[in-house]
């Protein structure tokens, strides 16, 4: 069994990592909320952490699962209709909107995986791994949000 | 071509922005089984570890910080953070040590990471006090083993938590200044610091 680092260490090592994944797969407006839940619950679970090998991946995963859990509460949570354009507010300049909009809009699991493969360029593999399904799965996932997203942005 | 890389920006000084806050919510959950913080002293950077029993590690500047972490982690716990508020306490303690205001500390301490020899070692140690030295034969003889004085210098060197266990106060015969986890000028230093050597 391989030793865990200092949970510092993972944490200054993926830091960057996890908050790119976040600004996007939430947006920035919750990306810092999310990022804490996600490494308090990292940290809550690193003593039993079964991938001591892939931990980038395994922290992944978890933040993976706050981003879609994050969706799922504000979807069953009163609507709150200021909600779609914070995100593009507190997106970069103009060009962006249109794009922010069409993320915003993507169905979560879709997000998550178009966020892996084209803002952290993650290989299927990984993908699959990090969301806990096959790699045609996560093929799938990509793609049909990358059509959304061309649909939506075009 | 759609750029979502484009959306990500900032990521850098995001994440260290929402780790700083991270700290304090880890340490409020009880989720920080050893909480690091870093201060400045005469003698350099001092790393200061701490557990829910108390003060578990003072590591010098002249140590290698992040394998001396390593450690803590294999030996204590792996859920180890950079989480000054909770150093707070010890922190205080040191600076008014090094201001020649405190002469005593009050610091709960976790002594996990020392053996049951050094234990009492370190135990008879602290019976010297503030501006007092003790030879290592002396210590030796305290815990009933006069015979034990390179034992003893040992158990004094793995000494987890130097400064406020005085192991600085224990001397080679006549006086002479020997060995110290941070070096001798450190040793010095203190030594000098409580009083204990002309200056």
């Amino acid at each position: 069994m391989r030793a865990l680092p200092p949970f510092e260490r993972l944490l200054q090592e993926q830091r960057t990592t996890v908050m790119r994944f976040l600004l996007v797969a939430v947006g920035p407006h919750d990306a810092e909320d999310v990022f804490q839940e996600t490494f308090l619950a990292a940290l809550r679970a690193y003593p039993r952490c079964d991938d001591p090998r892939h931990l980038d991946r395994w922290l992944l995963r978890i933040a993976s699962r706050k981003a879609i859990d994050h969706h799922r509460r504000r979807a069953s949570g009163p609507v709150v209709s200021s909600r779609v354009p914070d995100r593009v507010v507190d997106g970069p300049a103009t060009p962006d909107a249109a794009l922010w909009t069409a993320v915003a809009a993507l169905p979560p699991k879709q997000r998550v995986a178009v966020v892996h493969r084209h803002v952290l360029d993650r290989t299927y593999a990984d993908i699959a791994a990090i969301l806990g399904c096959t790699e045609d799965a996560a093929r799938a996932s990509v793609s049909a949000g990358l059509k959304n997203l061309r649909e939506r942005v075009a | 071509m759609i750029n979502l890389k484009r959306l990500a920006f900032d990521a850098d000084r995001r994440a260290a922005a929402a780790s700083d806050g991270l700290a304090d919510r880890a340490a409020a959950s009880g989720l920080v089984d050893v909480a690091l913080g870093d201060m400045d002293s005469p003698i350099g950077r001092l790393t200061v570890a701490v557990t829910a029993r108390g003060l578990v590690r003072v590591i010098f500047a002249s140590e290698d910080r992040e394998q001396e972490v390593e450690e803590l982690a294999r030996r204590v716990s792996p859920r180890i953070l950079e989480a000054p508020a909770v150093t707070d306490d010890v922190r205080r303690e040191l600076d008014a040590y090094f201001a020649g205001d405190l002469h005593r500390f009050h610091l709960p301490l976790d002594r996990r990471l020392m053996s049951p020899f050094t234990r009492e070692v370190l135990r008879a140690t602290e019976r010297v006090g503030y501006g007092g030295l003790a030879t290592y034969g002396e210590v030796a003889a305290r815990i009933g083993r006069p015979r034990a004085a390179r034992a003893v210098g040992a158990a004094l060197g793995s000494n987890p938590i130097p400064i406020v266990v005085p192991c600085h106060r224990v001397v080679g015969a006549g006086g002479r200044l020997t060995g110290y986890a941070g070096g001798l000028p450190r040793k010095e230093f203190l030594l000098t610091l409580e009083g204990s050597l002309a200056v």
